[in-house]
């Protein structure tokens, strides 16, 4: 396992927003972490990510606890925020060069990693070009990129797909989806069920509490996934 | 040790990039100092009469006078902007990805601190040069010497915007606060006025003045401009730049939650 999460809980003074939610996410796969707004996703990753501090339960990060050695942990996630990171006015390899660095990477090993990251999105031609100059898919693909810079274990996603057109959407959920193929861990938060394969692990949270846990096509049972996800949480989503 | 250097040199040079972007920022920067030493000094010349006080040994102008005042208000001001853009930065994802990087977030926070006052120190002496320019000079030691009281300055009000930016939740509160915390800072403070002037008119005003953080960071840069050390402000600034960063990594901590609901 390279991501454990056991019995967490997380309150907002007297609102609960997490219950006890524990789950796996298996190394090599793509695990959607599915709940309708306010299910209390963004919390969940806010606690993965140590912007919020875990007071109930553990969070292990390919073996190591994140309470425990923050900084360890941390190294080995890479992280797509729902809200962009990257500065505007600064090229694509500035904005990389910049997250570079803060993993401790410089010179000629932080260029090769950079030059490989845009390769494999195909944005190697586009390295010098500002952000500010691109579309939203770009950009978005330029996040990834920057996430998977310092070779994680584990990539954590936020509602990456967010405000961005069919065509782009599909082409960045698939490629995470290729991702998992080099064994790397991938946890993805979204209410869109149609950004979840057959074949992905599933987690259904719910008003805090997990609901659900399993192989999307083994839940489904035969419905829909958006019929699915709709009978287990009402018309929230 | 390399890690934290690495990371050190480029949250700074980004803070910088940023800043060399922003040419309107520079520009505001400097009218605003110099429009108060070239107007606003020029028809307060006559109004102020300045007795010889230390480190002046001699009769000063008005305008000699409140020029460490205006380099004090370009530190007040750079750090009160880098604060802002940091509570902007938690709006959008910038601060996050800062936050998540595996470093301590006190050492992320004080780069961060760093880099927006070699942008102040920038600023200071870019002004310095312009009042040179225009006849209102030190002694040329004085500029050399003036480096470590305007960085020291320069943190401990950084740190101050770092430690409201961290209680402010939103752009929009950070404008009042401004408003609170800039004009006080500075009108109640030895940058327009020495205190002796202050003291004739309200004892309680001159204690205040005296007790401002500003007044100390102003009166080191005065001193430090003709190669004097004065003592007292240094420690004073220092052990207030302590405590305002003591505020801004508690406020920053985890457990205390920069995502809020």
């Amino acid at each position: 396992m390279t991501l454990r999460v056991s019995n967490l809980s997380f309150n907002y003074q007297a609102k609960q927003a997490l219950k006890d939610v524990s789950f796996d996410a298996e190394k090599g796969r793509f695990t959607a972490l599915l709940g309708p707004n306010g299910a209390g996703k963004s919390t969940l990753f806010g606690l993965l990510t140590r912007l919020l501090t875990v007071n109930n339960g553990v969070i292990e990060v390919a073996g190591i606890d994140l309470r425990q050695h923050p900084l360890a942990a941390l190294a080995k996630m890479g992280i797509v925020f729902q809200q962009p990171t990257l500065d505007l006015d600064l090229s694509v390899q500035q904005n990389l060069r910049y997250f570079a660095a803060l993993h401790g990477l410089s010179g000629k090993s932080a260029e090769m990693r950079i030059e490989a990251s845009l390769d494999r999105l195909g944005m190697r031609e586009r390295a010098k070009e500002k952000l500010r100059k691109m579309n939203g898919g770009h950009r978005r693909r330029t996040e990834l990129a920057r996430a998977l810079l310092h070779e994680p274990s584990v990539l954590l996603l936020d509602e990456p797909t967010v405000g961005l057109d069919a065509s782009s959407r599909t082409a960045i959920t698939d490629h995470v989806h290729q991702l998992t193929a080099d064994g790397l861990t991938v946890l993805w938060s979204t209410h869109l069920t149609d950004e979840v394969h057959p074949d992905d692990a599933l987690i259904l949270l719910h008003q805090g509490v997990l609901k659900e846990a399993g192989t999307a096509k083994d839940l489904q049972n035969g419905q829909s996934l958006q019929d699915w996800f709709l009978s287990k949480t009402g018309a929230e989503a | 040790m390399n890690h934290y250097y690495t990371a050190f040199k480029a949250i700074a040079l980004r803070e910088m990039l940023r800043f060399l972007q922003q040419r309107e920022r520079f520009l505001a920067a400097l009218v605003r100092p110099l429009v108060w030493l070239l107007v606003f000094a020029a028809g307060f010349r006559a109004a102020l009469g300045l007795s010889i006080t230390p480190p002046y040994e001699t009769y000063i102008t008005y305008e000699t006078y409140i020029v460490p005042g205006l380099c004090g208000m370009i530190l007040l001001f750079n750090g009160m902007q880098s604060s802002l853009s940091l509570v902007y930065d938690r709006e959008m994802g910038s601060m996050r990805l800062l936050l998540t990087a595996p470093l301590p977030r006190w050492f992320l926070l004080f780069s961060k601190l760093c880099g927006a006052t070699f942008i102040g120190l920038l600023q200071c002496y870019a002004f310095l040069s312009i009042a040179g320019a225009f006849g209102i000079s030190m002694p040329t030691v004085g500029y050399l010497a003036a480096l470590p009281a305007l960085l020291l300055a320069g943190i401990m009000l950084g740190a101050l915007g770092l430690a409201l930016s961290s209680f402010i939740k939103q752009l929009e509160n950070f404008a009042g606060v401004m408003n609170f915390v800039i004009f006080p800072m500075f009108f109640l403070s030895s940058a327009l006025y020495p205190l002796w002037k202050m003291a004739e008119s309200s004892e309680l005003l001159h204690d205040i003045c005296a007790l401002n953080p500003f007044t100390h960071a102003v009166e080191l840069i005065r001193f430090a401009l003709y190669a004097e050390i004065n003592l007292m402000a240094a420690v004073s600034v220092f052990l207030t730049a302590i405590v305002f960063l003591s505020i801004a990594i508690w406020g920053y901590d985890p457990s205390r939650g920069m995502k809020r609901k």
